[in-house]
């Protein structure tokens, strides 16, 4: 079991030491860099972005990403550059245009479509309900009934 | 009748749901759209492996051609690569672009193996790779006789992908030779 735990201990240290650290100019090119590379997905390993993979090809990414923020690009050019290269599947925040409308407005789509039924459900119970009121004649005929089942016991 | 219609919306929408998620069953995830598709080939100045010709991209274009990125280091390089020889020697036009490799070794290999390509671009440093969208070797791409990507399969090239998927698009665009 002590073996177990060290071999985990010992794998997982291993397995932190591949992401590479960059040295910066700027402490804002930084934030920026975090930034990026937290919003950019790894196009290998599909459920990562490149900040987290130590996919090869994330590897490359992170030091194309240091490159240009060095150079002094702006976060739309790197966005631009990356998108031209592996499509808006490297985006986890896709951009708004005609492929990707339906993605932002599915959820608010979703949500009228669901309130409008939700209306249209209570109004429907409403109007069973009125429906199921009894008229005047009805009712005192109902009161009478009820009085006599009382006087019965 | 719309009360009757009504009844039958959950069965509707689960239909719909079911075609939907039919369909997610057969794509497979790891596969994704290039975003090169009907762009032209990147541009480039890298040298050929081993006769270290200079090359760009008017040297390797004018002519329908796969553009095979491979690596020594690639363990399905090797899975595909007697397919790949046999393509060649039927006669159809394969580029390599040795991808992120070393030339000493990628030289061998190709001695080794057989050499399919007509020759290979040493991209040693990735960045045609990079230009390209690759993200995994092996990875093919089908390329017209004007030097538009026109195709891009990632993964193996064996038989079955030959036959059902670049072969009829290789030959529509003119392309030469190929098994019968």
């Amino acid at each position: 079991m002590r073996f177990v735990i060290a071999l985990l201990v010992f794998v997982s240290i291993a397995a932190q030491a591949v992401i590479e650290t960059y040295e910066f100019s700027d402490p804002a090119l930084e934030e920026r860099y975090r930034q990026l590379s937290a919003e950019l997905r790894c196009p290998k390993c599909q459920n990562q972005n490149i900040a987290d993979s130590n996919a090869p090809i994330s590897q490359d990414l992170r030091r194309l990403l240091y490159e240009q923020l060095e150079a002094g690009a702006s976060d739309e050019e790197i966005l631009e550059y990356m998108v031209a290269r592996y499509g808006e599947f490297v985006r986890y925040r896709p951009s708004y245009d005609g492929a990707t409308l339906i993605l932002w407005l599915a959820p608010l789509g979703l949500l009228v479509l669901a309130l409008v039924g939700v209306v249209a459900t209570l109004r429907g119970r409403r109007s069973m309900s009125e429906e199921a009121l009894l008229d005047p004649g009805q009712q005192q005929r109902l009161d009478e009934l009820l009085e006599q089942a009382g006087q019965d016991k | 009748m719309p009360a009757r219609l009504k009844l039958f919306l959950p069965l509707i929408l689960f239909a719909v749901l079911a075609a939907f998620l039919l369909r997610g069953l057969q794509l497979d995830p790891t596969e994704l759209p290039s975003a090169l598709i009907d762009q032209p080939l990147p541009a480039f100045s890298l040298t050929a492996l081993g006769s270290g010709e200079a090359l760009t991209r008017e040297s390797v274009t004018g002519q329908v051609a796969l553009f095979n990125v491979w690596a020594t280091w690639c363990v399905s390089c090797r899975v595909e690569h007697p397919y790949l020889t046999d393509l060649g020697a039927a006669g159809v036009a394969i580029y390599g672009v040795n991808y992120k490799d070393d030339d000493a070794a990628a030289i061998t290999w190709l001695e080794q193996l057989g050499d399919p390509y007509i020759l290979s671009i040493a991209d040693r440093e990735g960045t045609l790779g990079l230009d390209l969208g690759v993200y995994g070797a092996p990875e093919t791409y089908l390329v017209d006789a004007a030097g538009v990507v026109r195709y891009r399969h990632v993964g193996v090239v064996d038989e079955r992908v030959w036959t059902t998927i670049l072969a009829p698009i290789y030959r529509e665009l003119g392309g030469q030779g190929g098994p019968q």
